[in-house]
């Protein structure tokens, strides 16, 4: 298939088409995805059956009964035209809070379970972080790690699980290899890390990421018992702003008591993100997010 | 009317024609693996053709029925015993209350579908009444099968008696051909490993679910290159992207996985061809063992494949509404 500019177009089969924006990951390309992404929902050609942005491409997925697979490129080409002739720079989206245990005994016990497909046998996943970040402690790790807040840029793999990209230069970007060969087991509401992506197990199963703690914050809930799940089984969206808080045993403790009395509630704001406002001052603008978050 | 599970078999699950539309948010569509057999099976019992049927892999279950019902058992080529008596596959049936239904072992073929008139009446979870066993949620409880649930069947207005025509049920192989549109992220492949990927004999492994289908053979070369940020460092590895149903990836250049029905959505592995539409339901009856060839086809001929196959499937639709 033809290439537009940098973007690469080609077919996933008879029901597919998949755009790689870039080859790399960059704020940028993933804004590029997600405005693509936005244009083509906000006026759905019939036949589009999902819309799936992702770090730094797009995955269409079509009916060619109802949408001709040319028809289908040619929307989402012009979408991206659209996006490059007059780029959004800023999205409207939430920013909210995850309570994260880091160094928890449930993710170090299965750790320890898998510690022969691990790069590093000795330790747990969060030292060989801090070693391979060159940081000279877990808690500095720690402190980067929930520092400045991630913007979620692709939700998938299993149901609702969100890949997170942290809001700082490329130079502080924590970056880690996924384990040697993948678990089989991974706790529920796991805090992973694979390339320079953190992500939250929603469901207990396989995974390949590092392992660094745990939430006690429901993510995916089909049942949808509580009030952020009312509209929807599934939290993330892509664009969410998400800020972890290191919490300790009892706190987490507190939080899974008020989860399972129905009654947690996620802390969110409303919040524009600017992107150009991010590359120009990352601190000083994560800081002003916080802000609306934390309400100072 | 409901159905008694007396002995679950592997991984049974409830399936209708699945639940497009969350797959951005990693909820894949689901449905039978083999949506043909499960809509012949419906078609014979004279159920719509999205209503809830049994999906059973390598091995049948045993069930019980509470009252007097409709049957018709599609898909892999089992030996299917009606209280230990041989009864038809490919043919609806009459049962009586306290009947029991039983399989013999695999012969062709890897799934069979079992529909009851009146479809499983299991609840509708985002427009589907398909299992999603990972994420928890759909089918019967969220899960596979187990021995001592009761599934409650819907209304019915079928009757017994329709039979697919010997020229139209398939016959299953331990050899075969899927038809793939090479693209993605297949220029990572060296020209060798490009060759060696559609010239090789693969094998099916006994990692093959609804999931995924993963194949045994030799190992794929990658281009080499330094790898772009974000991508992580096996030359096998890409920025986290969207995965189509039934696109093949190869991780680690070694052992393709062709992704099914309850695909993960995404992942960091590159991608190098899709299996085309029409040979998805082919992929379903494949058995580990079975040697497999990727034959490369344009966008064009698969869209003439996917004519073909329905074509074939509304043949198979007239034949079914003569025989009522």
């Amino acid at each position: 298939m033809r290439r537009s500019g940098e973007s690469r177009y080609s077919w996933g089969g008879d029901e597919h088409l998949v755009v790689q924006f870039a080859e790399a990951m960059s704020l940028e390309v993933n804004f590029t995805a997600m405005a693509v992404s936005k244009i083509l929902n906000d006026d759905r050609l019939p036949g589009i059956v999902d819309i799936c942005p992702a770090n730094a491409s797009l995955l269409i997925r079509f009916d060619p009964d109802v949408a001709a697979p040319a028809a289908v490129e040619a929307r989402v080409r012009a979408a991206e035209e659209q996006v490059a002739g007059a780029p959004a720079r800023s999205v409207e989206t939430r920013i909210f809070e995850v309570p994260v245990w880091y160094d928890d005994p449930f993710t170090n016990e299965t750790g320890s379970r898998f510690r022969d497909r691990h790069q590093r046998p000795e330790g747990n996943d969060l030292e060989f972080a801090a070693v391979e970040n060159d940081m000279d402690s877990v808690q500095a790790f720690i402190d980067a790690h929930s520092g400045s807040p991630w913007i979620t840029s692709m939700v998938g793999f299993v149901a609702g699980l969100p890949f997170m990209f942290q809001m700082v230069p490329q130079e502080r970007q924590l970056e880690l290899p996924k384990y040697l060969r993948p678990r089989t087991d991974t706790p529920a509401l796991t805090i992973g890390h694979g390339g320079c992506f953190a992500c939250i197990y929603s469901v207990r199963g396989a995974g390949g990421y590092q392992m660094f703690g745990v939430t006690p914050v429901p993510i995916f809930d089909p049942e949808q018992r509580l009030a952020d799940f009312n509209d929807f089984m599934v939290f993330f969206r892509p664009g969410d702003i998400v800020k972890f808080r290191s919490i300790d045993n009892a706190e987490y403790d507190a939080i899974r008591a008020e989860v399972e009395a129905g009654a947690y509630r996620y802390r969110q704001r409303p919040v524009t993100f600017d992107l150009d406002r991010l590359l120009a001052d990352p601190d000083g603008y994560n800081a002003e997010l916080l802000g609306a978050l934390y309400g100072s | 009317m409901a159905v008694e599970i007396i002995e679950p078999g592997l991984a049974a699950s409830i399936q209708d024609r699945g639940r497009p539309g969350y797959y951005s948010v990693g909820i894949p569509p689901s449905g039978a693996a083999d949506l043909r057999a499960a809509v012949t099976a419906n078609l014979l019992v004279g159920n719509p053709p999205d209503a809830a049927v049994i999906e059973a892999p390598y091995m049948g279950p045993a069930l019980m029925f509470d009252a007097p019902a409709v049957v018709a058992v599609t898909g892999a080529t089992m030996p299917t015993l009606l209280n230990g008596a041989p009864a038809p596959q490919w043919e609806s049936f009459p049962v009586a209350a306290g009947d029991q239904l039983t399989f013999g072992f695999l012969r062709a073929g890897a799934r069979i579908y079992i529909a009851v008139a009146g479809g499983f009446d299991v609840p509708v979870v985002l427009g589907s009444r398909s299992t999603y066993a990972l994420g928890g949620f759909g089918g019967f409880g969220g899960r596979n099968l187990r021995k001592g649930d009761v599934i409650p069947v819907g209304r019915a207005n079928g009757g017994p008696g329709r039979a697919v025509p010997e020229e139209l049920r398939p016959a299953y192989r331990r050899e075969i051909e899927l038809r793939v549109v090479l693209g993605l992220y297949d220029y990572r492949l060296t020209e060798a490993g490009r060759n060696c990927l559609l010239e090789s004999e693969w094998t099916l492994t006994p990692v093959a679910d609804r999931t995924g289908f993963r194949y045994s053979g030799p190992v794929l070369e990658w281009e080499e290159r330094i790898q772009p940020f974000g991508a992580g460092s096996d030359p096998s590895n890409i920025v986290d992207a969207g995965y189509p149903i039934g696109s093949i990836q190869v991780p680690g250049g070694v052992e393709p996985i062709i992704l099914h029905r309850d695909a993960v959505s995404g992942g960091g592995y590159a991608m190098v061809a899709t299996v085309i539409s029409a040979d998805l339901n082919r992929v379903a009856q494949c058995s580990p063992g079975t040697r497999t060839r990727f034959v490369p086809v344009t966008l064009d001929e698969a869209l003439r494949a996917r004519a073909d196959d329905q074509a074939r499937a509304a043949r198979l639709r007239e034949a079914l509404e003569a025989t009522r």
